[in-house]
C-alpha cells in the first residue's frame, strides 16, 4: 500500500490543512518513512482478535436525563475570533 | 534561604507546617530562580508571579490559621496542555499562542484544592506530539545537565523544571512516554498512572484513548504526595473510573523482600546503549541486594507497540484536531477566499510540521479503504501487547528495563527524522496502549554525564507499590539527589 504524492494532496484536503508543491514531496518523504514503520503490523496475523480500543474494558456510563449545565456561552465565546450577537461569525457561505 | 527552596515536596511540607519557612518566602525564592533559569532552559511558557504571590498569601494564612490542606504552600507548575481558568494554555502551540481556558482541568482542581501554589506553564513539544519538546512555537527547551541536549518530551518544560530545582513538582501527560522519558532524561520521577484514574477533563486531547495525566518530582514519595491530589473520579470524563480512593502513600516503608521483577528480553536487546544497560544492571543488582528477585520473561509482540501506536495516536489526533478550525477559539488565517480556504490557512498556519504529519497519518488511515488494513489491525496487534503483559504478570510483580534506549540526545539531531525520534518511545509506548502504570527513576549516568532512568512497570492499579518500589531503591541510593551543576546551593 504505497503511498503516493497525489495521496498526499487528497489527505491534506481531507484534513484540510493547506499544502504547496514543496511542503507536499518533503511530507511525502516523511510519511513514506513513518509507513515503512507502520507496515510492519500488516504481518501480523490478527484472525478472530477482538480490536482493543480502550485500556479498561467498562461500560460507557449512563446519567439522568436531567440539565446540567448552566448558560456560559458568553464567556465560552470571548475566546472566539469572531462573534456576532452570540454568533459565530465565519466567511459567507451562500451568496 | 534558597537551599531551602529547592526541598522535596515532603520537606517543604514540614517547613511550611513548622513555619520555618513561610509560602510567600518560598514562592519568591522559586520565582527568582525561575526568572534567572529561563533564559538558558526556556523551561516555562508562561510565569504567573502576582497570581502565585497571591495563592502563597492565602496558604501563608491557612498554615497560620492553622487549616492547611495536604500541599498548603508548595508551588508547582503545569504542563501548557492542561487547562487553567484565567491563565493562558498555549499548547506550545502558534495555534492557540493567546488562548485562556475558561474553566480548570480536573486535575487543576485537585493540585489547587489540597493547596498548592500554581507558579506557571511549562513549555513542550506542540500538542505533546514529541519527544524532544523541541516543536513548541515558544522555542526548543533545554536539559538542565547541558544545555546543548534535549530534556526528552513531551513534556519536557515541567521535567527540565524539577531537574533544575525552579519547582520540587509538576503535572505532566503521557501519550506514548512523554511524563517518564523525559523524567528518565532529566535525571528525576516521573509517574504515569493507570488510565482512567485521573480525569481527563481539561486536557487538550491529543489521543483520547492514550493520554494520562500524571507527575514529576524528585522522590517516589513525592509522585504519591501529588498522585493523592490529583486522583479521583469525575463524571466530566466518561473514561474516567469510579474507584474507591486510594492513599498511594500507604506502602512506602514495606520491604521489598520477595518482590518478583520481571526482565523482558525484548528491554534488553540491541539498540540499548551500553552505559544504559550497565546502569539499568546495576539498579537490578540493587534491587537484588534489597530482597527482590529477578526472572526472565518475554513480551513477544511489545516491539510492534511502536507501529501500533503511530496508527492509533495519530488517528484519534486527526479526529481531536478537526476543532482547531479558527472558528470557536485560536488562530485564524488573515487572508483567504471563502470559507474552505479560511479552515486550510488557519490549519496550514496554526500547526507546525509535525503536527501537520500526524494530523495526515491519521486522516490516511481512517480514511475510506484503509480502516481495516491499518486502523481496525493497530487495535488487534493493541489486544495482543496487552495480553503479553497479562501474561508476564502470573510470573511478576513488576516489569523493569531502561526507560529510554540512549540518554538525551542533542538538539537538533532528530528534529528531521521522525522516525528516529518515535523510536525513543520504544519502551514506554506499550504501558499507554496497555493503559497500566509506570514510574522512570533515576538510576544513574552516561559517559557524558547524563542522566539514565530505570522505567517500573506495574500491572492496572499497581500505583501504590511501584511507588514503594522506586523509594525502596531510593532509600538505599542517592541518584535522586543528584542535581545539575547549574542548581547552586
Amino acid at each position: 500500500m504505497a503511498l503516493t504524492l497525489a495521496d498526499v494532496h487528497r489527505i491534506a484536503h481531507l484534513a484540510r490543512i493547506d499544502i504547496d508543491a514543496e511542503a507536499a514531496a518533503d511530507v511525502h518523504r516523511k510519511l513514506e518513512a513513518i509507513f515503512g514503520l507502520i507496515n510492519e503490523l500488516l504481518a501480523v496475523d490478527t484472525t478472530g482478535i477482538e480490536p482493543m480500543a480502550h485500556a479498561q474494558d467498562v461500560a460507557l456510563p449512563l446519567r439522568e436525563d436531567a440539565v446540567t449545565e448552566a448558560d456560559q456561552h458568553a464567556l465560552f465565546q470571548s475566546v472566539a475570533p469572531a462573534v456576532e450577537d452570540g454568533l459565530y461569525l465565519v466567511p459567507r457561505v451562500i451568496e | 534561604m534558597s537551599s531551602e527552596a529547592t526541598g522535596t515536596i515532603a520537606e517543604l511540607v514540614r517547613a511550611l507546617r513548622s513555619k520555618e519557612l513561610s509560602s510567600v518566602e518560598l514562592t519568591r525564592a522559586l520565582l527568582a530562580r525561575i526568572d534567572s533559569a529561563q533564559g538558558r532552559l526556556n523551561a516555562f511558557v508562561t510565569v504567573d508571579a502576582a497570581g502565585a504571590l497571591l495563592q502563597a498569601t492565602a496558604a501563608d494564612a491557612a498554615l497560620a490559621k492553622g487549616n492547611a490542606a495536604p500541599l498548603t504552600g508548595v508551588p508547582i507548575a503545569h504542563k501548557d496542555v492542561i487547562m487553567t481558568a484565567g491563565l493562558r494554555t498555549t499548547c506550545g502551540s502558534r495555534m492557540l499562542a493567546n488562548f485562556t481556558a475558561p474553566y480548570d482541568a480536573h486535575v487543576v482542581t485537585g493540585l489547587r484544592d489540597a493547596g498548592t501554589v500554581l507558579v506557571g506553564k511549562t513549555n513542550m513539544d506542540e500538542f505533546a506530539m514529541g519527544s524532544s519538546s523541541e516543536t513548541s512555537w515558544f522555542g526548543p527547551v533545554r536539559n538542565p545537565w547541558n544545555t546543548d541536549y534535549v530534556p526528552g518530551g513531551s513534556s519536557g518544560g515541567s521535567a527540565a523544571a524539577v531537574a533544575a530545582r525552579l519547582v520540587p513538582g509538576a503535572t505532566g501527560t503521557d501519550t506514548g512516554g512523554s511524563i517518564r522519558q523525559p523524567a528518565s532524561l532529566t535525571g528525576i520521577c516521573g509517574l504515569k498512572p493507570t488510565y482512567g484514574v485521573c480525569s481527563r477533563y481539561g486536557l487538550v486531547a491529543f489521543a483520547s484513548s492514550l493520554d494520562t495525566p500524571g507527575v514529576f518530582a524528585r522522590t517516589a514519595e513525592d509522585c504519591g504526595l501529588l498522585l493523592n491530589a490529583m486522583a479521583g473520579h469525575d463524571a466530566r470524563d466518561s473514561t474516567s473510573l469510579d474507584r474507591p480512593r486510594e492513599d498511594y502513600t500507604r506502602d512506602l516503608g514495606k520491604p521489598l523482600a520477595g518482590l518478583r521483577i520481571g526482565m523482558p528480553a525484548e528491554y534488553f536487546g540491541d539498540g540499548v546503549d551500553a552505559d544504559v544497560a550497565a546502569a539499568i544492571e546495576a539498579a537490578l543488582a540493587q534491587f537484588r541486594k534489597l530482597g527482590a528477585t529477578t526472572v526472565a520473561i518475554a513480551l513477544p509482540t511489545v516491539k510492534l507497540s511502536v507501529p501500533v501506536y503511530y496508527v492509533i495516536a495519530p488517528a484519534e489526533a486527526s479526529s481531536n484536531l478537526s476543532r482547531f478550525d479558527g472558528v470557536r477559539y485560536g488562530h485564524r488565517a488573515e487572508r483567504y477566499t471563502d470559507l474552505l480556504d479560511m479552515y486550510k490557512k488557519t490549519r496550514a498556519e496554526g500547526f507546525g510540521a509535525e503536527v501537520k504529519r500526524r494530523i495526515l497519518v491519521g486522516t490516511y488511515v481512517l480514511s475510506h479503504g484503509y480502516y481495516d488494513a491499518y486502523y481496525l489491525k493497530a487495535q488487534q496487534v493493541r489486544r495482543l501487547i496487552a495480553d503479553d503483559f497479562a501474561r508476564a504478570y502470573e510470573q511478576c510483580d513488576v516489569i523493569m528495563g531502561p526507560t529510554a534506549p540512549s540518554a538525551a540526545f542533542k538538539v537538533g539531531d532528530k528534529a528531521d527524522d521522525p522516525v528516529q525520534m518515535y523510536l525513543n518511545d520504544i519502551f514506554t509506548v506499550a504501558g499507554n496502549l496497555t493503559g497500566a502504570p509506570g514510574i522512570s527513576i533515576p538510576c544513574g549516568f552516561d559517559r557524558r554525564g547524563l542522566p539514565i532512568g530505570v522505567l517500573i512497570q506495574g500491572h492496572y492499579f499497581a500505583e501504590a507499590k511501584l511507588l514503594n518500589v522506586a523509594h525502596q531503591f531510593q532509600l538505599a541510593t542517592d541518584w535522586h539527589q543528584r542535581a545539575p551543576a547549574e542548581v547552586s546551593e
